[in-house]
């Protein structure tokens, strides 16, 4: 299926990064391009597959619900861009 | 023979016997990592951890009964998070980003005495099959064609873990491999490496890609060097669901060169169009030499083979999209310099832009369209469903007594750096078409090096094994590489 430039301006925003209006039609091609290799995935018959969820068939393990860690905050915001008075700060959000 | 040159198990019986001290084999790397700065493998040298590790090695192996990677100086992937030191998995996005802890990997590496020289280039997040996606520029090659001086890719994701090994700047390597990100790069450098069965390593501390098919590796000199790294790196990890709770064979003791009534099948859906017939010659020859030692081979069909590369395509991306939601600009990495009335949003919008390469931006908007309401089933749910059948097929010629399966491991021998640079993402993809069956089936897939093209550059055979059999899969490359006797070395140029 081809993307056009407003799809192709979606998914930009979909998955939060910025694409200038300049760059969309390059960026809808490329896009057209990929899918259009997946496209022969529809040659398949997957009538009564089920879609495989993991790669192992296991049970997951589980533990007790408790804390196992913490006290750790300085570690935690040690690398982040801003931190002010243990918290990790972030532009105003008005709604 | 300089010390950097050796395997792991010729330097392990060295430093056993006191012939030569970990630090001195430690320097010995240094000083050709130096040396090696045109191949641009190591991005992040760290020498002092590596001298500060090397005489705790020496001390331990004074007090005998040391591991069998003690005191042996690696290079490791920059996927891997690594205390105190940087990991940005190839990205500026994660420019500056220094972990707070230690990967599994490296932590069992390091408990086991091993030394780290430093972090190896990469393909951004490993997305990428020659090295030219990476925010420190492209790791090269030390193979060039005979009298050509034109660079050449090393291969990817693992780039810089491949040149690092195949250039002797240490004596292994890990990597990682989503798609064949190990088992191309070893090929494309005439190097080991090996793609365990899913869940045998943990993924704890590695920078994730797609989760469901990212499993991380030894790159080695050699197949007995690659089943005593393996041994280090492998095993339960509570810290990973997925790590599997059962008990690690010993990977070397299985190299027995013994491989008399094993039955390897080679499958006719790998012989493909347009396939270069070097590389068809080098596959006859790999397996005259297994039924040379005792093999039986046989023909098989794994019918969905065509598909593997539109699935992986779907269902990486798809898991990548998810997966590098977090970078978002606020715990950690860049965030961009915002303007006058810039909200979250546009916070997020910029930090992405300016700190995804375009490789990774193309994968996370894939994956986003195909994630997104109305496309789920289309695409997602369809990938799964042939990925089901993918692993049916590699389950049914198991079933029928076939104990790995041999193939080639690139459809080319590598190529140069810009070669492909005009060609459609696409192109680059088919790369893959040969190690990402492996992937999308979960089982352990080794490259050993088999011989030189016409041009003089190395080209791998693929062994496929099945679930959790790495052991003998080993020793079945073991075999390969034997009756190989591949020995040739890239001319030093650099």
């Amino acid at each position: 299926m081809a993307i056009d430039i407003d799809t192709a301006r979606k998914v930009a925003k979909l998955a939060r990064i910025r694409v200038e209006e300049a760059d969309l039609p390059k960026l809808a091609g490329q896009l057209s391009g990929i899918l259009g290799f997946m496209e022969q995935l529809n040659e398949v018959d997957v009538t009564g597959v089920e879609p495989m969820t993991s790669v192992t068939p296991m049970r997951l393990k589980r533990r007790k619900d408790e804390v196992t860690d913490g006290n750790i905050q300085a570690q935690v915001l040690k690398n982040a861009p801003d931190a002010r008075e243990g918290f990790f700060a972030v532009p105003k959000v008005v709604e | 023979m300089s010390a950097n040159t050796w395997t792991i198990a010729a330097a392990r019986d060295a430093l056993g016997k006191g012939e030569i001290s970990a630090v001195d084999l430690t320097m010995s790397c240094l000083t050709a990592i130096d040396a090696g700065d045109d191949l641009n493998a190591f991005v992040h040298k760290t020498p002092e951890i590596a001298l500060e590790q090397a005489r705790a090695a020496d001390a331990r192996l004074k007090g005998g009964e040391a591991p069998a990677m003690c005191g042996i100086p690696l290079g490791i992937k920059d996927l891997f998070c690594t205390k105190g030191v940087p990991s940005q998995a190839a990205s500026n996005i994660l420019k500056g980003f220094k972990p707070e802890y230690e990967s599994t990997v490296t932590s069992k590496l390091f408990d086991a005495g091993a030394v780290m020289l430093g972090k190896l280039n990469m393909d951004e997040f490993a997305m990428g099959s020659s090295n030219e996606t990476s925010a420190y520029g492209n790791a090269v090659s030390p193979w060039r064609r005979k009298g050509s001086n034109v660079q050449l890719t090393p291969g990817g994701s693992s780039g810089g873990s491949a040149a690092a090994v195949a250039a002797d700047l240490c004596l292994a390597a890990t990597g990682t491999d989503t798609g064949g990100s190990i088992r191309q790069p070893a090929a494309f450098t005439g190097i080991v490496g090996i793609k365990p069965t899913y869940g045998r390593v943990s993924r704890w501390g590695i920078v994730a890609f797609a989760s469901s098919l990212d499993q991380a590796g030894p790159m080695t000199k050699s197949v007995r060097d690659a089943a005593i790294m393996l041994q280090a790196m492998a095993g339960h990890d509570p810290k990973d669901s997925t790590s599997a709770d059962i008990p690690v064979p010993d990977f070397e003791a299985a190299l027995t060169g013994d491989i008399r009534g094993k039955v390897i099948g080679i499958p006719k859906e790998y012989r493909m169009d347009g396939m270069p017939a070097e590389i068809e010659a080098l596959w006859q020859t790999g397996i005259a030499m297994l039924k040379d030692a005792g093999a039986e081979v046989r023909d098989i069909s794994l019918p969905h083979t065509k598909y593997a590369l539109p699935a992986y395509y779907v269902i990486a991306p798809a898991e990548a999209s998810s997966n590098l939601a977090r970078y978002d600009g606020v715990r950690y990495g860049h965030r961009a310099k915002l303007s006058q009335g810039d909200g979250i949003t546009e916070m997020y919008e910029k930090t992405r832009a300016e700190g995804f390469g375009p490789e990774v931006q193309r994968r996370i908007m894939v994956g986003t369209y195909v994630l997104s309401a109305g496309f789920y089933d289309a695409y997602y749910n369809r990938a799964r469903k042939v990925r089901a059948l993918i692993k049916r097929d590699f389950e049914v010629v198991f079933d029928e007594g076939v104990d790995a399966i041999l193939t080639p491991a690139t459809p080319s021998a590598a190529f140069g750096l810009g070669e492909m640079a005009d060609a459609d993402p696409v192109k680059m993809y088919l790369n893959d078409v040969f190690t990402v069956t492996v992937n999308l089936a979960g089982l352990p897939g080794v490259s050993v090096p088999v011989g030189l093209d016409a041009q003089g550059l190395p080209l791998g055979l693929q062994l496929i094994g099945r679930p959790w059999e790495e052991a003998p899969l080993l020793n079945y490359a073991h075999v390969l590489e034997s009756r190989a006797g591949f020995v040739a070395k890239a001319e030093k140029w650099w």
